[in-house]
């Protein structure tokens, strides 16, 4: 039971959307904005976050919606993960969503939840980081598209009242070859020790990291090095692990030592991967 | 600071005021004594409170009541001598019971979502909830056993 009371409110508009948080901010308010819910649920029952005031964004037009429009594809912050591993119109980032959480959560995280949310993992966000994504992010005077490694730093950066409206990904990304490597350190759901996503674009490999850090990552500077074919694969693999950012997690679900090993056999695995040809 | 709303449950409109932090698992089971969702580890993770949401499996302990508003809603109270119940009783696939109504809701959803359900998709599925006293094996075989069924009908 969540033991604060908050305001429940609807928008149906972007433009209401914004100003309602703004005049309830005005009057000493504390929103939230609402997508899936399941943060704000579980995490307020813990006392771990409060809210006076819910604004639950899920009426607003094309929230939900998945479609092709001008040579990208338009994903609504709101579809679920569900509806992303089902439509399949990405299928680096279907599976990806498909390894978060279970299958009936799934039904209600949204994808723009578990990019913005506040337990560090963010897996959701990974393709979409080496896929050279747009953020469309509704602002007080509208809606605002920014290239994603722009505005997503370790978490996304809003400013107050903003919210992630959709996500554009440029088609020519859709069919690349991938890998999406979700290594936990037992069972087939919770949290990961590691997890990966990788894909290869015009012979050179991009990656992604979540796990490894209390922050999903991508590190241009450890793919300069697995990129650099004058050393062996170990050698690449080995030597990036010098750009890997700090701190790398030490918890229950891992030692940061056994962390760093995963990682390192789950990078050789995705470059064995990708480089084996042009059609993983 | 409560809200009137009306919640379409197993058939009936149900009108009642709720706080707006109420989750639907304490509207169901403390405002309309709908006790058969079961309060597991209220964390989204075990799937005791599973209810159905237009046909579609939702954790009620992850969603608010206010959430539910022009939804068709499905307890296990709703859920009537279906396929599924019968194969839980033949499989023997319960023993204390206490996860059953949860597994039956996500059981009965993916007979009727996916027919034609692989074995890794079944797995895919039951996932979501958690026994403690059974194998899960017992539990898979009451879903293949209404699958195989409904593929012999047609």
């Amino acid at each position: 039971m969540i033991s604060f009371d908050f305001e429940y409110f609807k928008p149906k508009t972007i433009q209401e959307t914004i100003h309602l948080f703004h005049s309830l901010v005005t009057k000493k308010k504390t929103p939230l904005y609402y997508s899936g819910g399941t943060e704000i649920i579980t995490l307020g029952r813990l006392n771990l976050v409060y809210t006076d005031a819910v604004i639950d964004i899920n009426a607003l037009p094309e929230y939900h919606t998945i479609r092709f429009s001008e040579g990208y594809l338009v994903i609504g912050a709101g579809v679920s993960l569900t509806k992303v591993e089902e439509e399949n119109p990405f299928p680096l980032l279907s599976k990806t969503v498909s390894e978060i959480a279970d299958r009936t959560a799934r039904n209600k995280i949204s994808l723009g939840g578990n990019i913005c949310g506040d337990i560090f993992y963010r897996e959701a966000v990974l393709p979409l980081l080496i896929s050279d994504s747009l953020l469309g992010i509704a602002e007080i005077d509208g809606l605002h598209y920014y290239p994603i490694n722009k505005v997503f730093n370790r978490e996304i950066q809003l400013q107050k009242g903003d919210f992630l409206f959709n996500i554009l990904i440029d088609q020519t990304y859709l069919d690349l070859p991938f890998v999406s490597m979700k290594r936990r350190q037992q069972w087939n759901v919770g949290y990961p020790l590691v997890t990966i996503c990788a894909l290869k674009k015009d012979e050179e490999v991009r990656m992604a990291f979540s796990g490894v850090c209390p922050f999903p990552f991508r590190s241009v500077e450890m793919e300069d090095v697995f990129n650099d074919k004058s050393y062996s694969l170990e050698d690449r693999v080995r030597r990036s692990l010098q750009y890997l950012p700090k701190p790398v997690l030490n918890d229950v679900e891992g030692s940061s030592e056994y962390r760093i090993f995963v990682l390192q056999h789950t990078i050789l695995d995705a470059l064995q991967k990708l480089e084996g040809g042009p059609n993983v | 600071m409560s809200n009137p709303i009306t919640l379409n449950i197993n058939g009936k409109k149900r009108q009642i005021t709720v706080r707006p932090a109420a989750t639907l698992l304490d509207t169901l089971r403390l405002r309309l004594g709908l006790t058969g969702s079961k309060p597991g580890c209220l964390n989204g993770d075990c799937g005791a409170c599973t209810v159905l949401m237009d046909g579609v499996p939702m954790k009620s302990c992850l969603m608010l009541a206010v959430e539910g508003e022009g939804k068709e809603i499905t307890t296990i109270e709703g859920l009537i001598n279906t396929p599924i119940q019968k194969a839980f009783i033949e499989k023997f696939a319960f023993q204390c019971g206490y996860c059953t109504p949860g597994f039956l809701m996500n059981c009965h959803a993916l007979v009727y979502t996916e027919p034609n359900a692989s074995d890794e998709r079944i797995k895919d599925w039951l996932e979501s909830n958690i026994c403690r006293c059974t194998g899960y094996r017992e539990i898979e075989e009451a879903v293949i056993s209404v699958l195989n069924t409904v593929k012999g009908t047609h």
